[in-house]
């Protein structure tokens, strides 16, 4: 069983937050690929099409056979531990932070040795399961699991924590708690150990019940956020800015509709206005606050999750002006990367297909219920991945995106 | 009533003596001294605007319709690197957001009518008196409370007949209501706020000839007015016969029940349906000890 953290304590008010350190960064062109693999949590490793060599680390030619023609592709990730060692002494300020810090060297089962990070509950001579990962810097890393998933407090293990966003203990804030995924992305934190749940309240003269039940958990507290109005925001991050560890942007406004038949840009505006310039005003003033705390303890700054759908990645003429406005949060998004990436904050975006949903009302099954939408977020930010297509629409648009963007572009136009 | 203001009075009661010479016309006599009465606070002004600001609640409809946007505001600079001497702002709103007039363009039943514009109403509508009938009792009690013919009736016995081109303001104190859900009051069968009932909007136009309808809540018609049997009663009679609305007021309490100057000019937006005021009342008499 892995040693468990304890919930923590408050903060000695005397001390400094310390400054997040990063993992060293530079990787070549080849090894970025690993970071597509780390970033959906799949295991997929340089295949060459030639002569079948499974081979790491990434590299412009197979060191089999020469040939250019490498794949990335799903291969087994069983191993095992051929050796373990613990590093007591670094020159890089990232790991002198984290000493003492296990390594080994796992032979695959698919026939390359990786050199990893190394789990508590992983022994040498013993079966490990091997992932890729994204670890504080954004960079894929080789880490060894034990082999199954019933390992008792495996959350809390320090080398996995590096590459892991878990709400438990962590203070949590859902930027809009009117919409049903918002209430089920707040009992879903709450169910997942979150210490305390923001939840934002827009359209204040709107009464909801829904919003009203949730206020009486013990963990989540109400304040009014429209992402809309600059200042609503600013006060809000005034208020608890220094407290959110993980931030949920969640902010939905969908009014189904294309170019024809309209007359004017009032609602492309307004879905524009929330998703696109809400991200932009919420990134504004939280996002500095959260990258800068990113390693204010155990339980520090983690995690920026924007809640998007499958239709930012290509458009959906039925929601047309709707995906154009997830388009440009999406853009915006991948910045926001870039920027809390220094204080090892991950930007996760999660590209979900149709849920269960007024506006989506009319859209055929299967849809994705709140609750499933809630989990798979959740279940995101204890995996440590960057973006996520949960339900069975958003997997198959997204595999074929990879394919053949063309054809989806054309078939959504049919 | 400091100095300065005591000389400027002075001055000013001076020209109104000076203007009372031969050739000059009686009603800059009545300038002159309504100048002079300003000035050293025997005629006082009173706000009955809201401020603009994002937090004040918008009307509010079915969510598939075209909604007014609230009012929003974004620095463009405050002494710094973005104009290094100067403050301001731009906004965004609806021609319906805050305190607001409404033109007759705004319904459909006044769509076709002459002048029916922010920018082709004749200017002197913008400034006329105001009954204002005090209704706060019973809309403290009955959110839903309709002004009626008997209710006009039993002020009128009181307080003398409404007089031509008049507006009349319902006071409500719905602008006492702060919190933006008790403010909007929007329930399962849809918002609950007073306004006056399709009987007593027509008599107005037809008995008393007035100007238009006014009041503190976010639309002159009754919260449930779309149940009527004619449904808006204030916007389709008022906006039919070419009269005004002015909603979303404050400080309706402050004013006597006759005699209030109000002066409500909307911007001159083309052809615009309605537009954010500064309303302002002149009322006599000293302001009450703190």
């Amino acid at each position: 069983m892995t040693t468990p953290l304890p919930r923590p304590k408050r903060k000695d008010p005397i001390k400094r937050t310390r400054l997040p350190s990063l993992p060293p960064v530079p990787r070549s062109r080849e090894a970025l690929g690993l970071t597509a693999v780390a970033a959906e949590g799949r295991f997929a490793l340089q295949r060459c099409e030639d002569c079948g060599r499974v081979q790491y680390p990434p590299r412009q030619l197979c060191g089999g056979c020469l040939s250019g023609a490498l794949a990335w592709r799903d291969v087994p990730a069983g191993g095992t531990l051929v050796a373990g060692t613990t590093l007591h002494h670094s020159n890089d300020v990232y790991f002198r932070e984290r000493l003492p810090w296990r390594l080994g060297l796992v032979g695959l089962d698919c026939g390359p040795a990786i050199v990893a990070h190394v789990m508590e509950d992983c022994r040498t001579g013993e079966r490990v399961r091997m992932s890729v990962r994204l670890d504080r810097s954004g960079r894929a890393v080789m880490l060894a699991m034990p082999p199954g998933k019933e390992v008792p407090n495996m959350d809390d293990d320090l080398e996995l924590r590096e590459t892991t966003c878990h709400p438990r203990h962590r203070r949590v804030l859902v930027t809009n708690g009117k919409t049903p995924v918002g209430q089920a992305l707040v009992r879903a934190m709450v169910a997942a150990g979150a210490r305390e749940v923001y939840v934002g309240n827009p359209d204040a003269w709107h009464r909801s019940p829904e919003l009203a039940a949730l206020a009486e958990l013990p963990e989540v507290t109400v304040f009014p956020l429209d992402v809309t109005d600059a200042r609503s925001v600013h006060e809000l991050a005034g208020r608890i800015g220094a407290k959110v560890e993980i931030l949920v942007n969640n902010g939905y406004h969908l009014r189904p509709g294309g170019i024809r038949g309209r007359k004017d840009v009032n609602t492309p505006r307004a879905e524009m206005d929330i998703h696109y310039f809400g991200l932009l005003r919420l990134a504004a003033e939280l996002g500095p606050v959260l990258r800068d705390r990113g390693a204010d303890g155990p339980f520090g700054a983690c995690a920026w999750v924007n809640v998007l759908s499958i239709w930012a990645l290509v458009n959906n003429p039925t929601f047309a002006t709707w995906s154009a406005s997830l388009a440009a949060a999406h853009s915006l998004s991948q910045c926001l990367r870039t920027d809390l990436l220094e204080g090892g904050v991950k930007v996760v975006n999660v590209f979900p297909g149709p849920i269960e949903d007024e506006w989506q009302q009319l859209l055929p099954p299967p849809k994705l219920t709140p609750e499933a939408l809630a989990n798979a977020v959740v279940k995101a930010l204890e995996d440590g991945v960057e973006d996520v297509y949960p339900g069975a629409v958003a997997q198959e648009i997204h595999a074929r995106l990879r394919e053949n963007p063309k054809e989806v572009e054309r078939e959504l136009s049919l | 009533m400091s100095e300065v203001a005591e000389r400027a009075a002075t001055r000013a009661g001076a020209r109104a003596e000076a203007g009372a010479g031969a050739g000059t016309p009686e009603s800059a006599k009545t300038l002159a001294r309504f100048l002079a009465d300003l000035v050293a606070g025997r005629i006082r002004v009173i706000d009955l605007t809201e401020t603009l600001e994002p937090g004040f609640p918008t009307i509010v409809l079915p969510p598939e319709l075209g909604q007014c946007w609230p009012f929003r505001i974004e620095e463009i600079s405050r002494y710094d690197e973005r104009g290094p001497a100067w403050y301001w702002n731009n906004f965004s709103c609806g021609e319906h957001t805050g305190t607001h007039f409404d033109a007759p363009i705004h319904w459909v039943s006044g769509k076709e009518l002459p002048n029916n514009t922010t920018d082709t109403i004749p200017v002197e509508n913008f400034i006329a008196e105001a009954c204002v009938l005090d209704c706060s009792r019973e809309c403290g009690e009955d959110p839903d409370f309709l002004l009626t013919i008997d209710f006009v009736e039993a002020w009128e016995a009181e307080h003398g007949e409404i007089p031509p081109r008049a507006w009349v303001f319902m006071r409500t104190d719905w602008s006492k209501r702060r919190d933006p859900v008790a403010y909007l009051n929007m329930l399962e069968d849809g918002q609950h706020t007073p306004g006056p009932d399709e009987h007593v909007v027509p008599w107005l136009i037809e008995r008393r000839d007035v100007l238009g309808f006014g009041t503190e809540s976010v639309g002159t018609d009754a919260g449930q007015a779309i149940h009527f049997s004619q449904p808006f009663p204030c916007h389709y009679y008022m906006h039919r016969n070419n009269r005004y609305g002015l909603q979303c007021m404050t400080n309706l309490d402050l004013l006597p029940p006759r005699g209030a100057v109000i002066l409500s000019a909307p911007l001159k937006i083309e052809q615009g349906s309605g537009s954010p005021t500064r309303v302002l009342a002149l009322v006599p008499g000293p302001a009450p000890a703190e």
